[in-house]
């Protein structure tokens, strides 16, 4: 058994000097999104009648599917806010970091043939996955720590046996999901694949518990993000439903231990069959080649869209059954219009951050412009063929463009015609398509702002993730903070209209794509007076 | 006389570094021209300038009688390029990946594909991500020779390949000259470029230090000559042009600068020859003298167009 770790430290040295920014990177700004929005609290909330109002807010479907269960909303506290509305989406954060590390040092090192490197010298099979575990541990102890430590220390005061169990929950979500990562990644034999499968299985997670959260409660427990909640921090806290997340980590563990001693070396357990002598007819041109690239992401993305948006759909009918049963969400909505506007509200809201979440994908694919340029597949292309920058470029956005329309079109087509099946209405189903189409343009502009760094600054291009995440959070929380509106109004989803539900306006639609043209004509006229590179 | 490309006094700095320093390159049309040079010379630099993936920050460089940077789509049409170190998309087959080249230039004659394939002996079904360096090298090849082109940009083309696909490389060479393209190969292997190119080019440092056919480069430098003569030699250290001499009672080692071959030879048939051998410099010679750092990059003779 020790022969197969060894060199497992010097391993271990390898990853912290790679990521020696990356992870400092990724536990300060977690921590600190936590812990600063936590420290706005008092300010916004100053006394309970205050904090019992937003309690009552947080009593709806649409909210609880986005946050959680809704422990603690009898007496709101500053703790049990935190936990309620921030812990779901902390918990995503911690599970991504270690998807994208464990992934990253993994099999993303033997897809580029740099373990094979590795291996040659005196360095034992199981020495790669074990450092890159260990790491994972260490990255996500340390961000609870911290996380602990800010939140103990923050203007609301909140108590420290409330803000460990807090704080090891979320550790407890990151820690399953670095084995989760730690198993795809012998499944895929390609980085993206395990790191795309991991993510999927992120959104399951995410999806029972909500979809739990709203009916009885028994799917949550299907879910590590459930578990976490279920620890009802800063309430009645409780520890051992954590348990269950630690059964899994050392199930998901040994498996992949298992699965990597029967594989090969660079091998996957999903092993790609011959491919074709000639291409197909129409692989011709710089689109369909682009649009080839693409293809495993794209589909990944519209089965995943399609299947939120059956969820969505399905959830709007029980949401309606709720506001029907529970008298102050019928009084909240009865303002708005009844449990229709309830049911609109929700899908509204749905198809907001699915439209954020979509961006995702037209980030990577935009993003495939510079892996392209960097991995050296474009030299050919444009130094060897008669294809022009523009051409090669614009390629690669039709189908980003083309791709966009299909991913949140699926999901609104999904959400739509389940719904418009509950309300025997077929217009209902065009309804909700078009709320997810109008969020086009916005996911546009982001976009674009990938162009534009690809075009003038190719270097600083995972700048954009950022501007995503940026985009998400004040999305997400900007209500909660209650944020000034100039600074909500940075995102360019909060000028679109929610639809279905409220009143469709053209302007803002208009400005949306004018601005992404524009910053997709800087890009590319940036891309054409630089060096290939 | 026509030129395929001519380039004179190209600049291109990466910040502090400076890749190429006037760099000077003309290759006629119808030749297959070497271009040779120690690791980081600006090799890579000068072709990927002339193929406009890089603007040059001086100089001037003409390709086909165009503007590299600005007619770089029409330009492309005209000419195949394989890089030292082929990527694909690993998802792709090697056979999609060269239709897909193939048909971006404008269509690929089937017949010389397939008769490439197996000359390269290259299975196309295969994923690209599944092939060795050398084979994914005959992907590019085959993608570049099934085009029909005027010129073909080959950047150490044949690295990986093995000894039988290097003469398979060298037939296929030779059939384009035939067929009147020109070629520009940049290589590390002597024997390649002794046994393919009309002219060579040589550079350093991003200069360039020596132009010129093998022959008049030969003439710039020393032949090897051992005698064994009939009486031990006297005064033939005095020569000029005789350098590491070596005597051994009547038998003499010497190099002697090419054009100071005829005093040498009048003087050793003085002393009656017996015995002698004479090596023209190879081609190894005349590149190790410019690949040692330590000697100045000078000397070089412009023969250009």
């Amino acid at each position: 058994m020790m022969t197969t770790l060894s060199g497992t430290g010097s391993l271990i040295r390898l990853i912290l000097r790679r990521d020696r920014i990356r992870i400092p990177v990724w536990i300060l700004a977690i921590a600190a999104t936590v812990v600063s929005s936590v420290a706005s609290f008092p300010g916004i909330y100053a006394d309970a009648d205050d904090r019992q109002a937003r309690a009552a807010l947080m009593n709806n479907p649409a909210t609880v599917a986005l946050s959680g269960p809704g422990h603690g909303l009898d007496n709101y506290t500053f703790g049990a806010m935190t936990a309620n509305e921030l812990g779901g989406f902390t918990a995503v954060a911690f599970a991504l970091m270690s998807i994208l590390l464990v992934v990253r040092h993994t099999r993303a090192e033997e897809e580029s043939g740099r373990a094979e490197l590795i291996r040659a010298a005196v360095v034992g099979r199981h020495a790669a996955m074990t450092a890159t575990l260990t790491v994972g541990l260490g990255t996500n102890l340390l961000l609870g720590g911290i996380l602990a430590l800010g939140l103990v220390s923050s203007p609301a005061q909140l108590g420290l046996a409330g803000s460990l169990l807090f704080a090891a929950s979320m550790t407890a979500v990151g820690v399953v999901f670095t084995g989760m990562a730690a198993v795809t990644a012998q499944l895929m034999e390609h980085s993206r694949a395990a790191t795309g499968l991991a993510a999927a299985l992120l959104g399951l997670a995410f999806a029972l518990r909500a979809a739990g959260d709203i009916g009885t409660g028994t799917l949550s427990w299907l879910s590590p993000i459930g578990w976490a909640q279920a620890t009802r921090a800063y309430v009645d806290g409780r520890w051992w439903p954590l348990l269950p997340a630690l059964g899994l980590t050392v199930v998901l563990v040994i498996t992949a231990y298992v699965l990597r001693t029967r594989r090969d070396e660079g091998a996957g357990l999903v092993r790609a069959g011959l491919g074709r002598a000639e291409a197909s007819g129409w692989l011709a041109g710089p689109i369909a080649l682009a649009f080839r690239l693409q293809r495993g992401v794209l589909i990944g993305w519209m089965v995943a869209f399609v299947l939120f948006g059956l969820f969505i759909g399905s959830m709007a009918d029980q949401a309606a059954a709720f506001v029907a049963e529970n008298e102050m969400a019928r009084r909240y909505f009865s303002r708005l219009g009844g449990s229709a506007a309830a049911t609109e509200t929700l899908l509204a809201t749905y198809m907001s951050l699915m439209a954020m979440v979509g961006t995702g994908y037209a980030l990577q694919a935009t993003l495939l412009l510079r892996s392209e340029e960097a991995s050296g597949r474009l030299e050919p292309l444009l130094g060897g063929a008669p294809l022009s920058r523009l051409r090669w470029a614009s390629s690669h956005l039709v189908a980003t463009l083309a791709g966009s329309v299909l991913v949140l079109g699926g999901a609104g087509l999904g959400a739509g015609v389940v719904y418009a099946g509950t309300t025997g209405e077929v217009v209902d189903a065009a309804a909700v398509l078009a709320g997810a189409l109008t969020h086009l343009p916005a996911l546009w502009v982001l976009a674009g702002f990938a162009v534009t760094l690809f075009g003038l600054a190719p270097a600083a291009i995972g700048l954009v993730w950022a501007a995503l995440a940026g985009v998400v959070f004040l999305g997400m929380f900007g209500p909660l903070l209650q944020l000034p509106e100039w600074v909500s109004d940075l995102s360019p989803f909060a000028h679109t209209p929610q639809l279905p539900g409220a009143e469709f306006t053209a302007g803002p639609i208009i400005v949306l794509v004018a601005l992404a043209t524009a910053l997709v004509l800087a890009g590319l006229t940036g891309f054409r007076r630089r060096d290939v590179r | 006389m026509t030129t395929a490309i001519t380039v004179s006094g190209l600049e291109k700095h990466y910040g502090r570094t400076r890749a190429l320093d006037g760099l000077d390159l003309s290759v006629r049309t119808g030749e297959v021209h070497g271009f040779l040079g120690p690791n980081g010379a600006g090799k890579t630099t000068t072709i990927r300038i002339l193929l406009g993936l890089l603007r040059a920050d001086a100089g001037t460089a003409r390709l086909l009688d165009g503007d590299p940077w600005r007619d770089a789509t029409s330009l492309h049409r005209r000419l195949a390029y394989v890089p030292g170190d082929v990527t694909l998309w690993p998802t792709l087959s090697g056979g999609e990946v060269i239709d897909l080249l193939g048909r971006l230039r404008g269509g690929i004659d089937p017949q010389r594909r397939a008769e490439l394939l197996d000359r390269f002996d290259l299975d196309p079904r295969k994923r690209a991500r599944t092939y060795s360096k050398g084979n994914r090298q005959k992907v590019g090849l085959v993608a570049a020779l099934a085009s029909d082109v005027e010129l073909l940009v080959l950047d150490e083309p044949t690295s990986g390949l093995d000894p039988l696909m290097e003469e398979t490389f060298r037939e296929c060479i030779g059939e384009e000259r035939r067929n009147g393209r020109t070629v520009l190969l940049s290589s590390h292997i002597l024997a390649e470029v002794e046994a393919l190119c009309d002219r060579v080019t040589i550079v350093r440092d991003g200069r360039t230090v020596e132009s010129g056919t093998l022959a008049e480069l030969r003439h710039l430098t020393r032949t090897s000559i051992s005698a064994e003569l009939s009486t031990a030699p006297t005064g033939l250290g005095e020569l000029s042009g005789v350098h590491d001499l070596e005597t051994d009672g009547t038998h003499v080692r010497c190099e002697v600068d090419t054009t100071a071959l005829d005093g040498v030879l009048r003087h050793l048939s003085a002393a009656g020859v017996r015995n002698l051998t004479s090596q023209p410099p190879t081609l190894e010679e005349l590149f190790l003298r410019h690949y040692e750092q330590d000697r100045s990059p000078s000397s070089g003779v412009r023969t250009g167009a």
